[in-house]
């Protein structure tokens, strides 16, 4: 069996890793959605029509999902985080209740006029329910990453033992949530959450275009998918550079902060001073993947580059190594590989951005087959770079479950047992991957249907005026 | 405007919050239980019937409801951490394989409506059919079966008082369902739905015999605990309420059912509030007063809560009156 602490960390790896996918997906198309709203009831144009209905079925389906993984969320604090739960509860269970009331009601029950009610309802209450539901997911994120920014950069509490037992004690609300953490870390998720759905609907879009520009298929419907090629290629131009600037600007706030995690995302063991900034860093040995050291690195380096970045400025600056610390180090391979693998991805997707750019500005856009194809394979990469963000953010702040305060291992629940946490630990392996099979499945299945027929969508729309957008959609033959 | 250091110093208005969240956190609970309840009870009553457009109805019926009222699981969950952190942690440890056994059937009954509507082959639907019956039938089940053992303070998996509140709280859920699911398919479902509430409530007054007879037994100080005027009152009111709602169902005033069956969700959750009061958590002894965060963060939770919930009980009648009355024979999911 293994150790109750690996497999709860193991637990809530699996679970979160998951889990993060479903609210990329809700956050960042909620301003999509918002705008096809309200264009489909300002405007005639049936493409606003299409756009609303077509990604209201890949919101719903998303939303779904990260309801039922989000709950499992919540209640593992209690179960496998029972120390932690009980020593922080007073300043971490706040925000997480708040966030329930506040914000993932306002999501929940507007969800359900958005997505059932468009002929229920009129157009005013629609459009509001349109932006009750982005901002109930926009502010879900906020109270969440309260909580998890506050274990990042605790403030506004004091520590005092009652019965034996070590208590944070909430002294300073303002402190405590508006922590220095959580404007970094809220703009950088949230902007990488319509970065990530920009790639995905330009992805989405370029398969189409591809095959009825590039290899003359006949596609119904090719506006809708010009539409939402172009749509998510503009998201792109303006979150692609966005997220580079403020990472930047967080990178450098993390060095200040978690000093630790810092140097493990530059595989720092010794402290040294104008320490170089590997772009491509490739190991000369296997030992350089598991154990990656920056000197022992064969790398195109930057001179200064690191010191530079953690100290805003000073290429001499000196970098604490990880010797140097009383803790253990975190895991550095993983935090050091993911970092890289982030900001390459993040340089890629600007990249991407100006070439797709570029040849819309040549009226070539819709004839680039090797800019389609890039697009294509870069759909989803926008969710991996976030995944890959999320494990340099809590891989790299082991061992502490909040910083300097309180270690992981202290925070497990005290009772329980190895079988217990195995047992779940296989459980929820099987049970998440069907769910990300069946989420792929179901997403894959809209994508191919393809959006509402545009005439025949107005006819059908009269004779039934109560169809929801989980009605197959009309004029499209169901394979089945 | 209030600052912060005087929202230390004491109770906020002289209230009894750490009394006032007890009664917050099971109003919260028994919330759940009821709203999710008549979707649990809707996806009982999918498995007795027949044909694709009765069970079609059930889907369109709960479709636009279920995710808001499952919501109030999570607020529950949060209210409980953020007001008495050493209980939740207690609880929700100790009934490790318990809590991830209602987390999988949630997980299941919340996918498969989903999952049932994406594609059409009679396969497909059967197994998923199957799917949003299991979970429906157990996640109540096993929160009946946490209820209980909080209840007696047991920490193993499945005891006795666990089963027998676990049947209570499942054919509750039924009496809810049956009333909901006559509100709302009115013409679309056929007369049994009728019997089944009816059935299920004669079930459900026998399953709180039982569970009075056990808890008469397991409880400590139980009989005498029992004879509390308010539970006295409770039950007798129980017995009232049944009837009621039996009446009701049979003239088809399905709102007055689905109220009698939403007091009798509450009236069994307060039952256990009042066995359970001074203490919160009796496994370990932890009393309400004892397991209270401090002053500071209770009182901002306090003014939270009463700006936000008046606000979410205003989306929850906007939701509640857009999709008012009968299912329409074109709202089929």
């Amino acid at each position: 069996m293994i150790d109750p602490v690996i497999a709860s960390r193991l637990q809530f790896a699996v679970t979160t890793i998951v889990h993060i996918i479903f609210p990329v997906m809700s956050m960042g198309l909620a301003p999509f959605l918002i705008y096809f709203t309200w264009k489909d009831i300002r405007t005639d144009e049936p493409i606003y029509e299409q756009l609303r209905r077509f990604w209201t079925k890949i919101f719903a389906i998303s939303f779904v999902v990260g309801t039922v993984t989000g709950i499992v969320l919540e209640f593992e604090f209690g179960t496998n985080f029972a120390a932690f739960s009980t020593a922080a509860g007073e300043l971490f269970g706040g925000p997480l209740a708040v966030e329930g009331m506040m914000a993932f009601m306002l999501e929940a029950t507007f969800l359900g006029v958005f997505v059932f009610g468009r002929d229920r309802v009129g157009d005013k209450l629609y459009f509001v329910s349109s932006i009750a539901v982005g901002l109930g997911t926009w502010l879900s994120a906020v109270w969440i990453l309260i909580a998890n920014s506050w274990m990042q950069t605790p403030r506004g509490y004091e520590l005092v033992t009652e019965n034996g037992q070590t208590i944070v004690h909430l002294t300073d609300p303002i402190a405590a949530y508006l922590n220095p953490r959580f404007g970094y870390m809220y703009v950088h998720m949230q902007n990488a959450a319509v970065e990530s759905v920009a790639l995905f609907m330009a992805g989405v879009g370029a398969y189409y275009v591809f095959r009825h520009h590039v290899w003359g298929y006949p596609v119904e419907n090719v506006n809708f998918w010009e539409a939402t090629l172009k749509i998510g290629l503009v998201a792109l131009l303006i979150t692609a550079p966005l997220q580079v600037l403020h990472g930047d600007m967080y990178g450098r706030h993390v060095a200040e902060t978690q000093p630790q995690k810092f140097a493990a995302m530059e595989a720092v063991w010794e402290t040294e001073s104008y320490v170089p900034e590997y772009i491509v860093a490739v190991p000369t040995s296997v030992d350089g993947f598991t154990d990656p050291r920056a000197k022992e690195l064969f790398g195109i380096g930057i001179p200064g580059g690191a010191s530079w970045l953690a100290s805003g400025g000073d290429p001499t600056a000196e970098i604490r190594g990880l010797n140097d610390f009383e803790t253990e180090a975190p895991p550095v391979a993983i935090v050091f590989w993911a970092f890289r693998a982030m900001v390459g991805l993040g340089f890629w997707f600007i990249l991407l951005a100006l070439w797709g750019g570029y040849r819309w500005y040549k009226g070539q856009l819709l004839e680039d087959g090797l800019l389609h194809k890039a697009l294509m394979g870069s759909s989803l990469l926008g969710i991996v770079a976030v995944e890959l963000g999320w494990i340099v953010t809590e891989v790299g702040r082991q061992p502490w479950v909040i910083q300097d305060v309180m270690r992981t291992s202290a925070g497990v629940s005290p009772g329980l047992t190895g079988t217990e946490a195995t047992i779940t630990l296989v459980g929820f392996v099987g049970v998440y991957t069907t769910l990300l099979g069946l989420y792929s499945y179901v997403v894959w299945r809209i994508i191919r249907n393809g959006p509402p027929g545009g005439d025949q969508l107005r006819v059908n729309r009269e004779e039934s005026p109560t169809t929801g957008p989980e009605t197959p959609a009309p004029g499209v033959a169901d394979d089945d | 405007m209030t600052s912060v250091e005087s929202l230390a110093a004491g109770p906020l208005f002289g209230l009894p919050l750490p009394e006032l969240w007890f009664v917050l956190v099971f109003t919260m609970l028994a919330t759940f239980l009821f709203l999710d309840g008549f979707d649990f009870g809707a996806g009982a009553i999918f498995a007795l019937l027949e044909t694709d457009d009765e069970r079609e109805t059930v889907l369109a019926a709960i479709g636009p409801f279920w995710d808001g009222n499952e919501v109030w699981l999570v607020v529950f969950g949060g209210a409980l951490f953020a007001a008495f952190p050493p209980a939740y942690a207690g609880l929700f440890s100790r009934h490790y394989l318990l809590m991830f056994g209602i987390l999988g059937t949630l997980i299941l009954r919340g996918l498969a409506p989903e999952m049932y509507e994406q594609r059409h082959d009679s396969q497909w639907q059967r197994w998923w059919g199957r799917a949003f019956v299991t979970g429906s039938v157990l996640a109540p089940f096993l929160l009946g079966a946490f209820a209980g053992n909080w209840l007696v303070g047991s920490g193993r998996s499945l005891t006795l008082v666990g089963l027998v509140v676990g049947v209570t709280v499942t054919l509750l859920t039924v009496v809810s369902g049956a009333a909901f699911l006559q509100l709302k398919g009115r013409e679309r479902l056929p007369e049994a739905v009728t019997t089944y509430g009816t059935a299920a409530t004669v079930g459900y007054l026998l399953a709180v015999v039982v569970t009075l007879g056990v808890l008469a037994v397991r409880l400590p100080g139980g009989l005498e605990a029992l004879l509390d005027p308010a539970i006295v009152a409770l039950v007798v009111a129980s017995i009232g309420l049944a009837a009621g709602y039996v009446v009701a169902l049979g003239r088809e005033q399905s709102l007055l059912a689905l109220g009698a069956a939403a007091v009798l969700t509450y009236g069994l959750v307060a039952v256990v509030a009042i066995l359970m009061y001074p203490a919160i958590d009796p496994a370990t002894g932890a009393t309400v007063r004892g397991t209270i965060v401090s002053t500071l963060p209770l009182n901002l939770m306090t003014i939270g809560a009463s700006l936000l919930l008046p606000l979410v009980a205003i989306y929850f009648v906007v939701l509640y009156s857009a999709f008012s009355g009968p299912i329409t024979p074109e709202e089929a999911y």
